[in-house]
């Protein structure tokens, strides 16, 4: 069973330098890794797994290749959680504006 | 085949960005270090009045100014007698993008379609990349935007991916590298493979697109309270916005001080893999503040057209705490629920503003939008997550990269000076190196460069030079 069908928008991961092989004036910690790439974009192929080396085309029409990571990879991005430091400041603030309260 | 070694493409970065910036610097230049900067910004960018119908057509600009009269009435519950200006707010999220670089992107695609351009490439991890996104969709161009997203462990800063989210939302292929500055390696082969144009933050365009955000503020300050503000703030990074805005006040002949505030992250390493995503500031911050200050052509054209030491009047940081702590100030007590990056001249204005006479007028000139991954909760579950201590306390206790000490009064909060001499005095070292051929057109585009008289500038270069 296939991972990926030609069409799907996909993830793909590539290694651009090697470590060891990056700028020179990088610090050591990034030398010693490489410099990877992600892109998305839509499946070449007529299907894949993940693992394999694929063709996408990416939103801006070009084609790339890499190793296929995801399937219509979500967006990361959250609100996380509320902050225990910061859900006090409103009240402290509207407090002094009011003149109720001086440091 | 081509020779795409690291080495081998950054020998061919002249011929690459040439061809993809549309620009002869040869013309501007004189030989020496000097080069006509007000001739740059003449001839290569447009007027100010086709700037303006170029950002009228496409949504940009225009944005409220607005008096924040609940910050101004906190400060002078705080302040001493007669102490705490007048506050006001330039609504840049607003734009079409939700921040002020759409005024750098709407001239540069302009100009990109104009010239018969398929695309755009930009090399951004920050707003600028939306606003490249957006303007390309308004035109029909296609694009593309670099990032510096992720470390080692795959592990991606959420500021950096929710403006990759807003890139793709406008259409642009997102490329999202790790950590390292040979994101322009990638840049430099993109543009080659695609021949789109180069939409750097630091063409003559893009600095000319901010200048529209300088005369706004003078005129709507102007309009509101009969004169121009005393003091305008600019969050300060790769120094556009501070050069874009201070010519814009000069262009619409207001005086007032020009203060640049960046968040201070002295002590991390900008491209190190672990440093990476101990900070909460992908942009505003020292870490770019003070290097495009002393240094500013190491960037992806030949020559800057930012150049922010000919504009700033001084120069201040403040905490990253300091920031998170407006920015729910400005949700809380103004209604207005963004960034927090674009609100560190807003926290540098506090502290100024607490110290300046209840008749004068600050004006902070940008707000940026907010969202999942840049709003305060997540970048504080973040730095959390990532081994940093955060709490309530004394901002004076703020160790970047370490704690986040959000204040715990608003009479805590401070700026601190950057010694502008000392900037001066390092731009001077890296622009001269070992040169000792000045000619005297050299040493008064270096005075320029540093607002030093031309024979204070020839001290200490001389002082440096003999080793002193």
């Amino acid at each position: 069973m296939a991972d990926a069908r030609r069409g799907d928008c996909v993830q793909i991961h590539r290694v651009v330098l090697e470590a060891g092989k990056r700028a020179p004036q990088v610090p050591v910690e990034t030398m010693r890794v490489p410099l990877e790439m992600k892109a998305k974009g839509f499946l070449q192929e007529e299907q894949a797994m993940i693992g394999q080396q694929v063709t996408i085309t990416t939103f801006a029409g070009r084609q790339l290749q890499g190793e296929l990571i995801a399937v219509n990879p979500g967006y990361q991005v959250d609100y996380g959680s509320p902050q225990p430091e910061m859900l006090t400041i409103a009240g402290e603030l509207r407090a002094i504006v009011r003149g109720e309260y001086h440091a | 085949m081509r020779d795409n070694s690291y080495q081998a493409v950054m020998a061919r970065r002249p011929d690459i960005i040439r061809q993809a910036t549309n620009i002869d610097y040869q013309e501007f230049e004189s030989g020496g270090l000097a080069f006509d900067y007000e001739k740059m910004m003449g001839q290569a960018a447009y007027d100010i009045d086709q700037i303006a119908a170029i950002q009228r057509d496409a949504g940009v600009g225009a944005t409220p100014l607005m008096e924040l009269k609940n910050i101004t009435a906190l400060v002078r519950q705080i302040a001493e007698p007669g102490k705490g200006a007048r506050i006001f707010l330039k609504d840049e999220a607003a734009n079409p993008s939700g921040s002020f670089k759409a005024r750098r992107a709407s001239v540069s695609v302009y100009h990109a379609c104009k010239h018969g351009f398929p695309g755009v490439i930009a090399a951004t991890s920050g707003n600028f990349g939306a606003a490249i996104a957006s303007q390309a969709a308004m035109r029909n161009l296609r694009s593309i935007i670099v990032q510096e997203v992720f470390d080692s462990r795959g592990v991606g800063q959420p500021e950096i991916m929710e403006k990759g989210r807003a890139c793709e939302a406008y259409g642009a292929e997102v490329l999202q590298l790790s950590v390292g500055p040979e994101l322009f390696y990638t840049f430099l082969l993109t543009l080659e493979e695609t021949g789109f144009f180069n939409a750097s933050l630091y063409t003559p365009f893009s600095i000319a697109g901010i200048e529209t955000l300088g005369v706004e503020v003078a005129e709507q300050t102007k309009k509101l309270i009969g004169r121009h503000p005393d003091v305008v703030v600019v969050t300060h990074a790769g120094g556009g916005n501070v050069t874009g805005t201070g010519r814009g006040l000069r262009r619409a002949g207001c005086q007032a001080e020009v203060v640049a505030a960046s968040v201070d992250l002295s002590g991390l390493h900008m491209a190190s893999d672990t440093d990476f995503n101990r900070k909460s500031f992908t942009t505003g911050h020292t870490g770019f503040g003070v290097p495009f200050a002393t240094n500013p052509d190491r960037v992806d054209v030949p020559r800057n057209a930012a150049r922010p030491l000919r504009y700033m009047d001084k120069y201040v940081t403040v905490t990253q705490g300091e920031v998170f702590y407006v920015t729910e100030m400005l949700a809380a007590l103004e209604g207005m629920e963004r960034g927090p990056a674009g609100n560190t001249s807003l926290a540098a204005a506090i502290a100024l503003a607490k110290e300046m006479p209840q008749d004068q007028v600050i004006v902070v000139q940008e707000t940026e939008y907010t969202g999942a991954g840049k709003h305060p909760s997540p970048q504080l579950t973040f730095a959390r997550a990532n081994g940093i201590v955060v709490r309530r306390g004394n901002p004076e206790d703020n160790v970047p990269g370490k704690t986040i000490v959000i204040p715990e009064h608003p009479g805590q909060m401070a700026v601190k000076n950057v010694d502008l001499d000392k900037l001066r005095h390092s731009y001077l070292r890296n622009a001269v190196g070992n040169k000792r051929d000045l000619s005297a057109g050299d040493l008064a585009f270096l005075a320029q460069e540093t607002r030093l008289s031309p024979a204070e500038t020839e001290r200490i270069i001389a002082d440096f030079l003999s080793g002193q």
